[in-house]
């Protein structure tokens, strides 16, 4: 197994703080907008941002924690059930800005799922999504992320995996791992 | 990703405690969505789940029912009062002949101690058993250590007394197992003749006077005189009954602990609870009752994943 850092702490820094000042050229001051990370790997992602927002902005934006498990279209397709994360929404998404985030965009099927299970909150006025990493070429539905870390082109068989310190890793960090072929 | 080690639930007494654990977290997502402006997920859309109830029932069938729907599966009733087992037709035919219309999933009632384990060895669809006679009934034993788990924080360790007709509740035999698979002490308490001659082999603690058990307890479980099943006198009336065995409000409060108070239902208000005991704060009859849809929720989904 190869794997390759393809950003670094520093760099992964930098890009939150990026992707938070381009969200706010479009929130202005976020009075109507949330944010939703997509259990599990979004939650960290979404975390991140709010924190960043809350030194830049002085105030927390609302934030929550959506599980998509029970509206994924691959149930039953699997060898075994996938177990279900806790959603954590306290808020009604009726006329918001929603903000989507997860960490890497891949198929598109959980984003897919994650707008089915967002409609149970409510009827949002609009969603946005934004990823750390767009890997290209790789979509089986037409969804494309309104603000992206960076675009990675990768392979079918390769695997973008995005480690936070929260997580017992040493730094925050994006790798590219590859499978050997043995 | 874990799964459950059974691709039916015939009863408590198959399954592991993993098996247990696995609903128990699954029902607590399933509990959430139950809590939300839109209370429905799409997971089972192509399922078709068909609930063949032999014996009366009404919470249990409405909430299989609504845990069938809330999962978006496709839902058939069969009631036995209303159909051609009136005129004769075997269970095994009555059920092929529901499965040859595309069913995935059969939910079981049936007066026959098991009745759905001589099923589950004929057909392929997965089976969930809702009560079978006097035997097990896995979902309402599930949803009442759910209840206690939700109520007290866990069910390891706690002391738990199951009052009344022991000898013909299938609640009691699910709730037994259950209990001790989780690590909960479990205590039956009632007339002499109507706790079975060998309940001790279960690993029980047996008592005969009420009071004396409700002051060793954590959570007393209570139970229906089931008349219907009881083909002799197995106590003189059922004042006589009440007099020994029926818990009321100034029982409760005099003794020097706060216990928890739960009742599978239907209640005979008067005989085996006062109507003060039951709606009091020791009671969470009506948070059973609301966890049962959840735990339903969690058995279909988790089994869903098994039909061929």
């Amino acid at each position: 197994m190869q794997k390759r850092l393809i950003v670094n702490q520093q760099l992964l820094d930098i890009m939150v703080m990026r992707l938070c000042h381009q969200l706010i050229e479009n929130h202005g001051d976020f009075s109507d907008s949330v944010i939703l990370g997509l259990q599990p790997r979004g939650k960290h992602v979404a975390e991140r941002i709010q924190q960043t927002l809350a030194t830049i902005l002085g105030k927390q934006v609302p934030t929550g924690y959506l599980d998509t498990t029970f509206h994924r279209d691959d149930f039953r397709r699997r060898e075994t059930p996938l177990t279900a994360n806790a959603t954590k929404v306290d808020f009604l998404v009726e006329g918001k800005k929603v903000i989507l985030v997860d960490d890497v965009l891949y198929t598109g099927r959980s984003v897919r799922a994650a707008l089915d299970a967002m409609i149970a909150y409510g009827r949002p006025a609009s969603v946005e999504l934004l990823v750390l990493i767009d890997r290209l070429y790789t979509r089986h539905l037409p969804i494309q992320a309104t603000y992206v870390g960076r675009q990675v082109n990768s392979l079918q068989s390769q695997r973008v995996l995005v480690d936070w310190q929260e997580q017992q890793a040493p730094e925050d960090a994006i790798w590219l791992i590859t499978k050997s072929e043995d | 990703m874990q799964e459950l080690s059974v691709r039916h639930l015939l009863g408590i007494k198959d399954i592991t405690p993993q098996d247990i654990q696995l609903i128990f977290e699954t029902a607590d997502n399933f509990k959430d969505v139950l809590n939300r402006p839109i209370k429905k997920v799409p997971s089972l859309r192509d399922i078709t789940i068909a609930n063949v109830f032999f014996e009366n029932s009404t919470r249990t069938r409405l909430s299989f029912e609504l845990a069938e729907k809330r999962l978006s599966a496709d839902v058939i009733n069969f009631s036995s009062s209303s159909s051609s087992v009136k005129k004769g037709e075997t269970l095994l035919d009555t059920v092929n002949n529901i499965l040859a219309m595309k069913v995935d999933m059969i939910v079981m009632r049936h007066s026959s101690p098991g009745a759905p384990h001589f099923l589950s060895r004929h057909i392929n669809a997965n089976i969930v058993n809702a009560g079978d006679g006097t035997h097990e009934h896995p979902t309402q034993a599930l949803l009442d250590t759910f209840s206690i788990r939700e109520k007290l924080g866990e069910v390891a360790g706690k002391k738990v007394v199951i009052i009344g007709d022991i000898l013909h509740s299938r609640v009691a035999l699910s709730n037994i197992f259950a209990l001790q698979k989780l690590g909960a002490e479990v205590m039956v308490c009632g007339p002499i003749t109507l706790l079975p001659k060998y309940i001790k082999e279960l690993g029980v603690k047996v008592e005969l006077d009420v009071r004396k058990a409700l002051e060793w307890c954590d959570v007393a479980n209570v139970l229906r005189i089931q008349l219907e099943r009881q083909q002799m006198k197995y106590f003189p009336s059922l004042r006589e009954y009440t007099l020994y065995y029926g818990i009321d409000k100034k029982m409760l409060d005099s003794l020097d602990k706060e216990i928890t108070l739960m009742h599978p239902g239907p209640i005979n208000r008067g005989v085996e609870l006062s109507s003060d005991a039951a709606d009091s704060h020791h009671s969470i009859i009506l948070n059973q009752v609301e966890n049962g849809v959840a735990i339903r929720m969690a058995v279909l989904y988790l089994l869903a994943s098994k039909t061929a």
